[in-house]
C-alpha cells in the first residue's frame, strides 16, 4: 500500500523499529496516527494532562522547561513517554522549531503497544539508558 | 459587487467571502455568517443541499442520534446534548427539526431523513446557495487591497480574499498495492441483495467495514474483514474511537465461530485466477504464515480523502492519509492565510486530543459548533463585528459556571476542544463565548477562567477548569459525577474554590 508502505520503509530506518517485521512496521503504521505541526506550534505541555507518545518522522523539536530550550529532538528520536510511563503531567514544554511531522500513539495505547511489541520497549529501555548517561555526564 | 439573481443566486463576480459545498457544515458555516451580517456567497456542485448524506451511509442508518425525548425541551439549548444532527438556528422554531423527520422507529435518523432536515433548515432559514456550480480551479493574484482567490467553475469566474471550503472528506481512496484495481471501494458497493451467497473480503476494520459487514451478514455466504491492526470497540475504548456498538454483530460473529473472520494482516496483493475467482494475499502482522483467501468479491472499506482539487499547488500543507489540510485552531490553512474549512473537514485541526480522545469535528454534532464558532472568528477578524463580550457578575460566577458546565452543548460534544473563556479583567469578568481549547492555552492574553468538560476513556466525564494567571495556565479537574449532574450542591464548593484563585469574591452564595 502506497502511503503506509511508504511510513512503514521510513520508521523501518528507525532505531526504535529495527527488530520489526514488514507486516508489523504496517501494524505500527496503522496504529500510530501521522500528525503536522507548524513552526512554533505546542506539541506537549508542561503541567496540563492527558499527552501522547511522539515519534519524529521529519522536522525538528525542541523541549522548553519552563521557558528554558533544555533540548532539540530530530528525525528517529522520540518525546512523551516519561510522562505517560509516570502517570504524571509532563514537566516540560515540546514545541515545533520548524515544520514537524510525527507518528502519534495516545498515552493510554502506549503500555499495550509496548507489552505487544517488547522488542520497541528493549529499544525504548537503551535510548533512555543512553539519555540517563548523557545526564549524568552532564552533571559530573 | 455582482447582483444576486433570484432564481440562481451569486453569479459570478466579486464577492468579500465565498463559501464552497452544501453539506451540513457549509449550510451552518452560512446561516452564521448571515445572522452576523456578512456577506457572502455560497457555490456547490451538488443539485441540492444535504453533502454526502445525499448519497451516504450506504446502509442508510446515521451513527448518530437524535432523541426524540429528552429530559429538556426540544427548543433549549440543552437539548442539542441529545441530538446530534440537527443544525443550530438563534430562532427557537429553526432549532431541532430533526426529530420532525423521524418515524420513531430508531433514535439513529435515515439518510434521507437526515436529508430532509438538511434541505428542511436550508429552506426555512433562507440560505442562499448557488447550486449546480462546480468549483474546478483555483488562482492567487495580488491586488492593491491584499492578495485573493480566483476561483474558476463551470458558472465563471469568482474573485475574494476569503475562502471557507466546506467540500467534505469524500473522495474515495483505496491504496495502491498489486490487484488494488480488481477491489470495489467501499462507495461502490452494491445492494446488500446482490451479494446473496457470495464470498465478501473487506480491507478495512473501522467503521466503514464494519457497516458493510452488518449489512451484509443476512446475504454474504462468508464475510473476511482485514487490516494491519486490530479491531477496537467503542464500547471498550470508551469514546467514538473503534466501531461504533451498532456495527459490532460481525464481530460478534467472528469470536462465536458463525462464519464471519476478523484478521490483523497487511494486504499483500490480489490476484484473479482463469475462472474468475479473487485470491487475496495477506501476512498476518502477528508474524504468522502467508494466507491466500478465496473471494468472489472484494471491498476497500479504506476511506476517504478531501476534494480539494488544486489547493495544495497553492501550497495548502496537507497530512495524513486522508489528505486533510492543516489548519490553524480556528480551522484556517496555516500555509495559505484567508482559506478557511468547515464541516468534516475541520477534523484537520485535532486540538489537544488529549488522553487520545477526537473531538467530534469529523461529525455534525462537532462540526455545527465549530462552524459557529468560525463564522465569530471571521466577522471579527475580517468584518470588524464585535465579538462577543457580556458582563458577568463575581457574585454570580459560580452559578455561571455551573450553569455552562451542565447546559453548554458545545462542551458536552466537543470536549477538550472547545471552551466557554471568561476573562478577568480590571473592570470585570467578562463572558468572552466559546473558543478552540488549543488557542486559549497556547495564544496567552489576559487571565482567564476556562471550562470544559472532559473525558480520560475512563468512562467518565468530568468538568476541568483552567486558569490563565500572568500567561500561566494551570489544569483543574473535578470529579466525574455518575448521572452526569453538575447542577448539584456538591459542586458549588470545590468549583468555588478554584475560582477564588483568580476571583477573589467568587464565594459560594
Amino acid at each position: 500500500m502506497a502511503n503506509s508502505s511508504e511510513l512503514a520503509d521510513t520508521i523501518a530506518g528507525f532505531a526504535l523499529f529495527a527488530d520489526l517485521s514488514e507486516p508489523q512496521l504496517e501494524r505500527v503504521v496503522h496504529t500510530f496516527e501521522e500528525r503536522r505541526f507548524d513552526e512554533g506550534e505546542r506539541i506537549v505541555r508542561q503541567g496540563l494532562t492527558g499527552s501522547a507518545f511522539y515519534l519524529i518522522l521529519d522536522g525538528e523539536a525542541q523541549v522548553v522547561i519552563d521557558g528554558e530550550a533544555r533540548a532539540t529532538l530530530g528525525r528517529g528520536e522520540f518525546f512523551g513517554e516519561v510522562s505517560i510511563l509516570l502517570g504524571q503531567a509532563p514537566v516540560a514544554d515540546v514545541v515545533a522549531l520548524r515544520p514537524l511531522r510525527c507518528l502519534v500513539l495516545a498515552g493510554p495505547e502506549v503500555e499495550g503497544f509496548l507489552v505487544d511489541h517488547p522488542r520497541v520497549m528493549y529499544r525504548m529501555l537503551q535510548a533512555q539508558a543512553r539519555r540517563l548517561r548523557n545526564a549524568n555526564r552532564w552533571r559530573s | 459587487m455582482a447582483r444576486a439573481e433570484p432564481e440562481r443566486p451569486f453569479p459570478p463576480g466579486d464577492y468579500p467571502l465565498i463559501v464552497i459545498g452544501s453539506g451540513p457544515g457549509a449550510l451552518q458555516v452560512s446561516y452564521c455568517l448571515g445572522r452576523l451580517g456578512v456577506e457572502h456567497a455560497v457555490l456547490s456542485a451538488d443539485e441540492a443541499p444535504g453533502g454526502m448524506f445525499r448519497r451516504w451511509p450506504f446502509f442508510q442508518r446515521l451513527l448518530s442520534w437524535t432523541k426524540p425525548y429528552a429530559p429538556v425541551t426540544r427548543d433549549s439549548r440543552a437539548y442539542e446534548r441529545y441530538d446530534w444532527n440537527s443544525l443550530l438556528a438563534d430562532e427557537p422554531e429553526h432549532r431541532s427539526l430533526q426529530a420532525q423527520f423521524m418515524d420513531h422507529t430508531s433514535s439513529f435518523p435515515s439518510r434521507p431523513e437526515m436529508e430532509r432536515s438538511l434541505v428542511s433548515f436550508a429552506q426555512a432559514t433562507g440560505i442562499r446557495i448557488r447550486h449546480g456550480c462546480r468549483w474546478t480551479a483555483t488562482q492567487r493574484e495580488e491586488t492593491a487591497a491584499g492578495a485573493r482567490f480566483v476561483l474558476e467553475t463551470t458558472d465563471g469566474e469568482y474573485r475574494t480574499p476569503l475562502v471557507v471550503a466546506a467540500v467534505g472528506v469524500c473522495q474515495p481512496f483505496t491504496p495502491a498495492f498489486p490487484g488494488s484495481d480488481l477491489t470495489a471501494h467501499y462507495a461502490k458497493t452494491r445492494p446488500a441483495e446482490s451479494y446473496a451467497g457470495r464470498r465478501v473480503l473487506i480491507i478495512g476494520k473501522q467503521n466503514s467495514g464494519f457497516e458493510l459487514a452488518s449489512g451484509l451478514l443476512n446475504w454474504a455466504s462468508r464475510i473476511v474483514l482485514a487490516s494491519p491492526s486490530s479491531t477496537r470497540l467503542s464500547v471498550n475504548t470508551r469514546s467514538l474511537v473503534g466501531v461504533r456498538a451498532r456495527y459490532v454483530q460481525p464481530y460478534e460473529d467472528h469470536v462465536l465461530g458463525g462464519g464471519v473472520s476478523v484478521l490483523d494482516a497487511a494486504i499483500q496483493s490480489v490476484t484473479r485466477d482463469d475462472g474468475g475467482s479473487l485470491t487475496v494475499h495477506l501476512r498476518p502482522t502477528n508474524g504468522g504464515e502467508e494466507l491466500a483467501i478465496a473471494a468472489d468479491e472484494v471491498i476497500a472499506a479504506t476511506g476517504f480523502t478531501c476534494p480539494l482539487g488544486d489547493l495544495p499547488s497553492l501550497g495548502v500543507a496537507t497530512f495524513g492519509q486522508s489528505l486533510l489540510p492543516t489548519q490553524t485552531p480556528f480551522w484556517e490553512s496555516t500555509t495559505v492565510p484567508g482559506l478557511y474549512f468547515a464541516g468534516t473537514i475541520g477534523q484537520g485541526s485535532p486540538g489537544l486530543k488529549k488522553h487520545g480522545l477526537p473531538s467530534n469535528s469529523g461529525a455534525v454534532h462537532g462540526a455545527r459548533y465549530n462552524a459557529r464558532v468560525l463564522a465569530r472568528r471571521i466577522a471579527a477578524v475580517h468584518f470588524s463585528k464585535a465579538p462577543m463580550d457580556r458582563v458577568v457578575d463575581p457574585s454570580a460566577l459560580v452559578d455561571f459556571a455551573l450553569g455552562e458546565i451542565d447546559g453548554c452543548p458545545e462542551l458536552w460534544h466537543q470536549k477538550a476542544y472547545l471552551a466557554r473563556v471568561v476573562t478577568v479583567e480590571p473592570d470585570g469578568l467578562h463572558d468572552r463565548g466559546i473558543a478552540p481549547l488549543a488557542h486559549v492555552l497556547d495564544e496567552g492574553g489576559p487571565d482567564a477562567i476556562v471550562l470544559t468538560l472532559e473525558a480520560d476513556g475512563s468512562g467518565s466525564i468530568y468538568p476541568v477548569v483552567y486558569l490563565r494567571r500572568r500567561g500561566a495556565i494551570s489544569e483543574h479537574a473535578l470529579d466525574a459525577d455518575p448521572l452526569l449532574d453538575y447542577t448539584s450542591d456538591r459542586y458549588r464548593r470545590p468549583l468555588a474554590s478554584i475560582l477564588e484563585a483568580i476571583v477573589p469574591g467568587a464565594v459560594v452564595r
